[in-house]
């Protein structure tokens, strides 16, 4: 199983804008490593780092030291980008555009070519069950519809490596379970997911192996199953590592 | 280039789904229109000022137009996010620039069309005449001198905070070549030093936008076609002001954060 998705070592410090204020780090010495087929959960408390991990792995912030690399290249090559797909944690969408075109528009970034972007523009509508909308503007979807939209952009090159930022937040039962079964056919078919989320239920349903981060720093890695033989569950795992202790007994 | 063009047919298909360019465009078709349908003095020579006053009615709408869409590209996408999954696609932020700039500069170009083609169809009901070399000059002069005021909104987008700081100060620069940049040097005559220097430095740093802007007399007063070689050496140095502007943007744009 080769690395696909590599961190070293990486540190990132946000200058504060107030005077005198030393800079926020917002992730200290962070190790990872993502081999091929992987379902990997990040996860991590509100604020722990794993956005700005996200960021750093998609070229949108620099790290103050250390380096990061995707299938070998540099995150900060724009070429390192070209087998990944991305699905931010909110729909960011241009809601004049149909789901069509949007689709359209992501392929012709990606290069793809028309017949192949047509068959399969067709196979991502019907993946994510909006052929019946593909010809309406984004702005008149229903959240669900709009984050189902964001699965197909992420997909539109057929990526091998797959970045989820909190894929299910604000969707409903039945949308989540739809974005479950999506990246289990994702898995089956040998892509790698690296997946950010909160819901630990679903982590533990789908991943393969997790990292829990805290305060910028990894706090454990390992297969769900390591994970939660110590404990009673992921949830209890989660909370003991992040070191939260119940306020009432 | 693929990915150039793509990102500017997004620019043009938001500025056809909006409704601002046909409140626009209809409001100075209207405008004309009314117009010409009226014979003010019984003066047959009104047929001039109608064109001179159609003319500017033209350049300010297209400027309105330009700034205004130029003014809003970069600032809408980070603050509706969408410069997230577009930035996450193998793009470069050189990339980016270069295609909103492209889009808007060809939305602009469609609409000059448009406007100079209802401006041709109104002069020729009066005059019956249709010189289309005149028009083709001053509406390419027209594109250019737009290329330019693009350039600079979006380097200005990247430089102020709000898209509508952006577009006041825009309007007021170009506004202010437009109606005093080519006096700059005779004022700077009748100055001592150093504000001599000071002002001939801004008569030559400045864009001169106001030499396509002075086209419109060609129109108006059937003058005589500008020589090809002058108005290939005009197109030259306003690209030299896009690129100027263009250059000046990406460097600016590559040390922003994204969000």
């Amino acid at each position: 199983m080769s690395v696909i998705l590599k961190t070293d070592k990486l540190r990132v410090e946000f200058k504060s804008r107030e005077f005198r204020q030393s800079p926020k780090v917002a992730l200290s010495g962070l190790d990872l490593e993502v081999g091929t087929g992987e379902v990997f959960g990040f996860l991590g408390p509100n604020g722990a780092g794993k956005t700005t991990t996200i960021n750093v792995l998609l070229g949108f912030v620099q790290p103050t030291s250390g380096a990061a690399a995707l299938f070998g290249i540099d995150v900060r090559q724009p070429i390192a980008r070209q087998r990944i797909g991305y699905l931010p944690e909110m729909t960011y969408y241009y809601k004049f555009l149909s789901a069509e075109e949007l689709l359209r528009f992501y392929a012709k970034i990606f290069g793809l070519p028309r017949n192949e972007t047509d068959k399969r523009i067709a196979q991502l509508l019907k993946l994510v069950e909006l052929e019946h909308a593909s010809k309406r503007q984004i702005k008149t979807y229903s959240k669900g519809m709009q984050q189902r939209v964001g699965l197909a952009q992420a997909l539109i090159n057929n990526p091998d490596l797959l970045v989820l930022d909190e894929p299910t937040s604000g969707l409903d039962p039945v949308g989540r379970m739809k974005v479950r079964e999506i990246i289990q056919r994702l898995k089956n078919e040998g892509k790698t997911v690296f997946f950010a989320s909160h819901e630990l239920g679903e982590v533990e349903t789908v991943c393969d192996r997790v990292a829990i981060i805290s305060e910028g720093e990894l706090k454990a890695i390992g297969r769900v199953s390591e994970i939660v033989a110590q404990h009673p569950s992921l949830e209890k795992a989660f909370l003991e590592v992040i070191g939260y202790k119940p306020q009432l007994a | 280039m693929r990915t150039i063009f793509a990102l500017a047919g997004v620019v043009i298909k938001e500025l056809y789904r909006r409704k601002d360019f046909y409140v626009l465009f209809i409001l100075t078709i209207v405008i004309c229109v009314i117009m010409a349908s009226v014979n003010i003095f019984n003066d047959n020579q009104i047929v001039r000022y109608l064109k001179e006053l159609c003319l500017l009615l033209i350049w300010i709408s297209s400027l309105v137009i330009a700034i205004t869409t130029t003014a809003r590209q970069i600032p809408a996408e980070r603050e509706q996010r969408t410069l997230l999954p577009l930035l996450a696609k193998p793009l470069t932020r050189t990339q980016l620039i270069l295609g909103k700039f492209l889009g808007c500069w060809l939305a602009c170009g469609l609409v000059l069309i448009c406007f100079y083609v209802f401006f041709g169809a109104l002069a020729a009901s009066r005059e019956h005449a249709w010189p289309l070399l005149s028009y083709f000059q001053a509406a390419i002069l027209h594109w250019m001198a737009l290329g330019v005021v693009i350039a600079m909104t979006l380097l200005g987008s990247l430089v102020f905070a709000a898209p509508s700081s952006n577009s006041t100060i825009c309007f007021v620069l170009v506004a202010t070549i437009l109606c005093v940049g080519r006096y700059l040097d005779a004022v700077a005559l009748t100055l001592g030093e150093p504000l001599r220097s000071v002002i001939y430095a801004f008569y030559y740093a400045i864009p001169h936008v106001e030499i396509p802007f002075e086209m419109r007399n060609l129109i108006v007063h059937d003058w005589p076609l500008i020589g090809w070689k002058f108005i290939g050496l005009d197109i030259l140095y306003l690209l030299a002001y896009m690129a100027i502007f263009l250059v000046a943007a990406c460097l600016v744009f590559r040390r922003k954060p994204v969000n």
